[in-house]
């Protein structure tokens, strides 16, 4: 965005910006992304951690956790998935509305971590598309902080979400 | 082990089944019980109602597969007297080409999702239960996971949302 200074001629006010329409959304939504959290293990519990006043998601706008996947746009998925519970996990997906970001918090939900059994889905990609991986078992609430700098990062760059790349495979 | 040292509830078991005891053996101090299969549901309620056993509690059930031995499957039933304070294991060998066995709810009703458990798992079939499927898997799984012959990286589709 550029930001013109007013002009000299002796108009009161006169500032403009010039922007496109996109970058403009783009920058509204950077800070008011709405998670939705998925917790079914102990990643759920540094997910409280990090919406904790401890290290404080507000200060990324990305503080108001919604209930309803109808009003999130960001879907955080800590912890572990198994075969029985991956249906709900993609009604959860579809029912959220676009432009949505996804991320695979953990192991368990990258990789299906060190759960590589009959019942484990070994990775939410293979059911969902995602946008962002957080490593670690369980990672730090940093790792969940950097997850959205890093959905901020694709807002300010206009790179495609996952949803948009990977064409789902139910 | 000899007759005398044998548990009560060990030797009024093979006073009264004789026959269809096959071997016990009070290991460890645990009184166990091999049982033929066509007697289990009566040894069962002989063991609750016999004022000398008194085992109201089917605390566990469980199948195990010994792959390569015959019979192939064991059920195996904990049982313990909340009156008594004893306790005595029945233990049911089963043939891998005909895992059936009569169910023991009607003695036990407490009983029941542990025969679903044993089926989800080893593909028990549990004769006469009321309502006999998959317990912890969900209804689309093939296959009976801890079967030893289950393949360790097999992976089972996902299934769709329920309509």
């Amino acid at each position: 965005m550029a930001v013109e200074k007013p002009a000299k001629s002796g108009a009161k006010g006169g500032g403009y910006a010039l922007t496109t329409l996109e970058s403009m959304i783009a920058w509204g939504r950077k800070y008011s992304i709405y998670p939705f959290t998925f917790a079914t293990a102990c990643c759920g519990i540094e997910v409280m951690g990090g919406f904790g006043t401890h290290y404080d998601m507000s200060r990324f706008g990305a503080e108001v956790v919604r209930f309803s996947p109808r009003q999130a746009d960001m879907l955080l998925v800590a912890g572990t998935v198994n075969y029985k519970m991956a249906p709900v996990l993609v009604r959860i997906y579809e029912q959220m509305l676009e432009p949505k970001w996804v991320v695979a918090m953990g192991a368990c939900a990258s990789s299906g971590g060190f759960y590589d059994n009959y019942t484990v889905v070994q990775g939410i990609d293979k059911v969902i598309p995602v946008d962002v991986y957080i490593p670690g078992c369980p990672p730090n609430p940093e790792g969940m902080i950097d997850a959205v700098v890093a959905i901020q990062k694709m807002l300010e760059t206009g790179a495609p979400r996952a949803s948009e790349r990977w064409p789902l495979r139910a | 082990m000899s007759e005398e040292s044998k548990s009560p509830v060990l030797r009024k078991l093979l006073d009264t089944f004789g026959d269809a005891v096959v071997s016990t053996h009070s290991d460890f101090g645990d009184d166990t019980a091999l049982v033929r299969r066509e007697k289990v549901v009566e040894v069962c309620a002989f063991l609750r109602d016999d004022p000398d056993c008194l085992f109201d509690f089917a605390m566990d059930l469980t199948g195990v597969d010994y792959l390569g031995e015959t019979p192939r499957f064991e059920v195996v039933y904990h049982l313990y007297s909340l009156e008594k304070k004893h306790r005595v294991r029945i233990k049911v060998r089963l043939h891998e080409d005909d895992p059936t066995i009569d169910s023991a709810v009607s003695v036990w009703p407490g009983i029941d999702w542990y025969e679903r458990e044993a089926f989800d798992m080893y593909g028990i079939v549990f004769r006469g239960h009321p309502n006999l499927k998959r317990i912890l898997m969900y209804e689309g799984f093939v296959g009976h996971p801890l079967r030893k012959d289950y393949p360790k990286t097999k992976r089972q589709p996902t299934v769709g949302p329920k309509d």
